[in-house]
């Protein structure tokens, strides 16, 4: 599964990794511990068209509701099935086993308008990085 | 900016790495390790909570049990010395001005455990009550720190150094030196399990609790937050006052029939509650359990046959029954367990049961209840 170097990331705190034209989405460590004990995780269906920025999953814990958004514009291809048993996964595993979706990007160059992982690395460091989850 | 209060505990929370949230002005931790973990400790060991945030008032006096009955919709004549009761405070109206719990020490030497978030409130509008009555009342919040000790092997922690609290019924009470300074335990709590109350001086609170924390240490002690004392409580279908019963809804609305008792003599608001208890109530709070997966949130909107029927005033993911539970009022109060409602959650509807509460309660309560 993917290495954090091979992917990117956004400022909302979900990764996205390309593989043979397909981008795995999930949400970051950080995220994960942000959102505490994972109870909940919804994915998009199969199918779904998503634009960049959209709101598509729903991942909750004990207290809350998380909306996670999509990072590139693409068309749903694939849900993490292993997620409706046992989504304590995406604290578990969030970078590896913890995926949530993935996309059949409409513009697989979009994801170099992400942060690669030095730069979340330093938006980490950031005030910003804890306004969103 | 209204500047957010500390606990005596505040510090240690900080140390065990508590994750400090605001709560009603306070500065308390959510959870330490996380949520499901501390809940899961409560129900298979033992954790500890601080509830220093909650209000204690005395009362004292010869009319100190007139003014009580006259105060509350449960009968205080029924515990003496060594006894506490469950009850609520009703106002003019038919609704409640808080729940709390009232322990006896003397005939004559009351002690009032309120909620924080309204213990300003409580004591002005006790205040305003005793006007006639021959009755003290001293607000002591500042002075006492409170610890509750919970879960199944809560008696056996503090059995070393407090074997007479095992002495006690459940909702027994009394007035012991706690490690060198005097202070009051309960034989109650707010997590469907056995456990005690600890209220002592603030300065002396801290001493308490690391005492406990190591006492407890070969039995699984944890330090718990608000998080998991909520999953716990609503599981244990005990209400959450703000949520579940305020000014606008009366104790028969929530299922607390069994707290007024109509027959001990008048009390504030007597009409309204016998009124309902003779006409039976048009909505009532009603226990859910999710059948799908899902977690529903207080305030989403439950329909029964399509038709909106209430919200819900409490809910959350039950750590214990791995299923979403919720407690709401809905204007069907004729709905038995096993009939079917939906709620709507992200703009899906999600079929969900009527049950029994609580949803949950430990064995020791079952047998003590019975």
């Amino acid at each position: 599964m993917p290495k954090p170097e091979n992917c990117r990331f956004t400022k909302t705190h979900e990764w996205v990794c390309l593989e043979g034209g397909t981008a795995t989405v999930g949400v970051t460590d950080h995220a994960q511990r942000e959102i505490t004990d994972i109870v909940f995780a919804e994915p998009p269906k199969p199918g779904r068209q998503v634009k960049a920025g959209e709101a598509c999953c729903v991942v909750e814990s004990v207290k809350a509701a998380f909306d996670i958004y999509a990072p590139i514009a693409g068309e749903v291809v694939a849900a993490n099935e292993a997620l409706a048993k046992d989504a304590a996964v995406v604290n578990r595993s969030p970078q590896d086993e913890g995926w949530l979706f993935k996309l059949k990007p409409a513009n697989p160059g979009e994801v170099n308008k992400l942060m690669d992982w030095d730069s979340y690395q330093a938006f980490l460091q950031t005030a910003d990085a804890h306004a969103g989850h | 900016m209204v500047s957010l209060r500390r606990t005596p505990l505040y510090d240690i929370h900080k140390k065990y790495g508590g994750r400090i949230v605001d709560f009603h002005g306070w500065e308390l931790p959510v959870q330490y390790e996380g949520i499901l973990k501390e809940h899961q400790t409560v129900r298979s060991d033992v954790g500890l909570f601080d509830v220093s945030h909650m209000g204690q008032i005395w009362v004292r006096g010869p009319q100190a049990l007139d003014f009580l009955q006259k105060t509350n919709t449960n009968d205080i004549s029924r515990i003496g010395p060594g006894r506490a009761i469950y009850s609520h405070l009703p106002n003019d109206k038919g609704g409640v001005v808080d729940d709390l719990i009232i322990s006896c020490f003397e005939k004559e030497r009351y002690f009032l455990v309120v909620n924080a978030a309204t213990l300003e409130n409580d004591f002005a509008w006790l205040q305003k009550q005793a006007q006639g009555f021959q009755v003290q009342l001293e607000n002591k919040s500042d002075y006492y720190g409170m610890i509750a000790v919970q879960g199944p092997k809560a008696l056996e922690l503090i059995n070393a150094d407090f074997p007479q609290v095992l002495g006690l019924p459940r909702f027994g009470a009394m007035e012991l030196d706690v490690l060198g300074q005097p202070g009051i335990v309960t034989r109650t709590g707010y997590t469907g399990e056995e456990g005690c109350e600890f209220i002592v001086p603030a300065e002396h609170t801290p001493k308490v609790w690391e005492h406990l924390m190591s006492r407890g240490a070969a039995l699984g002690v944890k330090p718990c937050g608000l998080g998991c004392r909520d999953t716990l409580r609503l599981e244990a279908g005990y209400l959450l006052y703000g949520s579940d019963i305020d000014m606008e809804h009366s104790s028969y609305e929530a299922g607390y029939g069994w707290v007024v008792k109509l027959d001990k003599g008048d009390f504030i608001g007597k009409a309204h509650f016998a009124k309902q208890k003779a006409e039976g109530v048009k909505r009532r709070l009603i226990g859910l359990k999710l059948m799908d997966r899902g977690v529903p949130r207080p305030g989403h909107q439950v329909s029964v046959d399509g038709k909106f029927a209430g919200i819900l005033s409490s809910a959350t993911f039950s750590p214990t029954l791995s299923v979403g539970i919720a407690m709401g009022y809905l204007d069907r109060p004729d709905l038995k367990p096993g009939a079917r409602v939906a709620i709507e959650m992200h703009g899906r509807q999600i079929p969900a049961e009527v049950v029994r509460m609580p949803f949950y309660l430990s064995k020791e309560l079952k047998n003590a209840k019975a």
